[in-house]
């Protein structure tokens, strides 16, 4: 991969629980408007892996580089401004923040945030529910209004964990579209994935990850080919 | 009836200067403030230092007080209370626990266990004719003051984008972070302003009710149930419910006031084996 187009570069991560240890120096590598997953089983440490990019983990070791820059001195917050959008497994919708407040909470970090009224137009049910309190739209509502809120702010790199899970098959599709619009524009996805077939329709490259390790990184045809093997593998 | 329910209020605007504080510094830090009870009493021992020393009249000591103890609240987040964070959740109740007594004791050692007297302030001392019953205008003056601060804290909290980070920081603190907000940096003012509270509920107190050390202590244990039953760090549930407790123990004491202590304990337990995370609390604010 050209090096001088590198968004996210992660080397050496390692990170704990307790005693037990989550992560194995774990590298990676993604470069510019690229959607790239992370696959593997429950507990492989995808989402430990989101973390420790994000800071969120208390003992974790590595480098995380983003844009050129190392971020691992870093605390959460000064991570975010540097352009990272985080959706996490639940969603992170506030109950006590209206569908409105969800969006306009974060500062905008990138140099291209979508206004108000791009989400509105993409996204019309939120403008519909935009009064209410977040946690009172459906699932998939949510999930559209995680994704909204990252887009707004303008988020250069999204660190997505699993966005489709136990969603309908539609919205699985409308994310689909979303991710891919988002690259067009340049921005760069870095997504938990378990469902193979999504995995396949939007990102451009695999990582799987197996008891902390990054054990091989797929192109999609391999991915296709190897999918029943695959599959076994991740126990799905 | 009408006028034990007017009482019930009164004492529930105790409660929700208390619980307000309380709500937003557990939401905020992790951190059940134990000492809360200290502030309060130390806000009423501030108001009757300023009179019986310094001549300092009640409306300034209503001002004063709150705005020294927030500072004194500050001071102690930065040095002390920040520290708790990232430490079990043992250590919380060891030092805020800790603190209380101190304070407590500092007190007692300096003016004993008795009850100082502090005089109504003389613009506020007769009656006022509320239709159906007269009442005690002060009694009516801190009503009036609770709801106004409270409401003010509302507006504040829902209207500015200070209280929109705030309330996303007092849900889901990790996640506000996540989502690029120095959370960190309105904690100390969260703290001070909670203590703030606390002193101006302990300044109101002092012209009707006993100012000494243990004045804290007995009144913070129906706060802390309050909350609870509010549902930890929801800042609407502790208000409504620190009114409705109020309420419950005043007409508790008019027809079982043989229980009417014991009431807001049963409540509680109640209310915890219906809604674990309490009232307006959700249950993933439990994990």
């Amino acid at each position: 991969m050209p090096s001088s187009d590198t968004v996210l570069r992660v080397a050496g991560l390692s990170a704990w629980y307790g005693e037990a240890q989550v992560l194995r120096d774990a590298a990676l590598e993604i470069g510019e408007g690229e959607i790239v997953t992370l696959i593997g089983r429950n507990g492989a440490g995808k989402t430990t892996l989101l973390r420790c990019v994000m800071g969120l983990q208390e003992r974790s070791a590595g480098t995380v580089e983003f844009l050129g820059r190392d971020l691992t001195a870093l605390p959460t917050h000064r991570r975010v401004r540097t352009g990272l959008g985080y959706v996490p497994d639940d969603r992170g919708i506030y109950a006590g923040l209206t569908v409105e407040e969800n969006l306009l909470l974060p500062p905008r970090v990138g140099p291209d945030p979508w206004s108000l009224d791009r989400v509105y137009e993409t996204f019309p049910r939120l403008k519909e529910r935009r009064r209410s309190p977040g946690t009172k739209l459906s699932g998939g509502e949510q999930q559209m209004l995680a994704m909204a809120r990252v887009l707004r702010m303008g988020a250069r790199l999204l660190l997505c964990d699993e966005p489709t899970e136990g969603l309908s098959p539609l919205i699985v599709q409308q994310i689909g579209s979303i991710l891919r619009e988002v690259k067009d524009q340049g921005v760069t996805v870095l997504l938990i994935e378990q469902n193979v077939h999504f995995a396949q329709s939007v990102a451009d490259r695999h990582y799987l990850l197996a008891e902390g390790r990054i054990v091989e990184s797929l192109a999609n045809d391999e991915l296709r080919a190897r999918e029943r093997d695959l599959l076994e593998h991740l126990g799905i | 009836m009408l006028q034990q329910a007017f009482n019930g209020l009164v004492g529930g605007a105790f409660y929700a200067l208390l619980a307000l504080g309380l709500a937003v510094i557990f939401g905020m830090l992790g951190v059940v403030n134990f000492a809360h009870g200290a502030f309060y009493m130390l806000g009423a021992f501030g108001a009757y230092i300023l009179l019986s020393s310094f001549g300092v009249n009640f409306w300034v000591a209503l001002i004063a007080v709150p705005l020294v103890l927030g500072l004194l609240g500050v001071l102690l987040e930065r040095l002390l209370i920040r520290r708790l964070v990232q430490l079990d959740p043992l250590y919380n109740f060891l030092l805020t626990f800790g603190i209380s007594l101190i304070l407590q004791d500092l007190v007692r050692r300096q003016y004993g266990v008795q009850s100082q007297p502090y005089p109504r302030p003389s613009e506020l001392s007769g009656s006022l004719n509320l239709g159906l019953f007269t009442y005690p205008a002060y009694q009516v003056f801190v009503l009036v003051v609770a709801v106004l601060v409270c409401a003010g804290a509302w507006v504040v909290l829902t209207r500015t984008r200070v209280g929109m980070i705030v309330r996303a920081a007092t849900e889901r603190p990790e996640l506000t972070r996540a989502l690029g907000i120095d959370v960190a940096r309105w904690v100390t003012p969260v703290f001070g302003f909670g203590i703030a509270l606390a002193g101006l509920a302990g300044v109101l107190a002092a012209p009707m009710r006993a100012v000494n050390p243990l004045m804290g202590g007995d009144l913070i244990i129906i706060v802390f149930a309050v909350v609870v039953i509010g549902g930890l760090g929801s800042i609407f549930g502790s208000v409504t419910a620190a009114f409705g407790i109020g309420l419950i123990t005043a007409l508790g004491n008019l027809y079982l006031p043989t229980i009417s202590q014991t009431l807001v304990f049963i409540l509680m337990a109640a209310v915890l084996l219906w809604r674990p995370a309490g009232l307006f609390g959700r249950e993933e604010a439990l994990t």
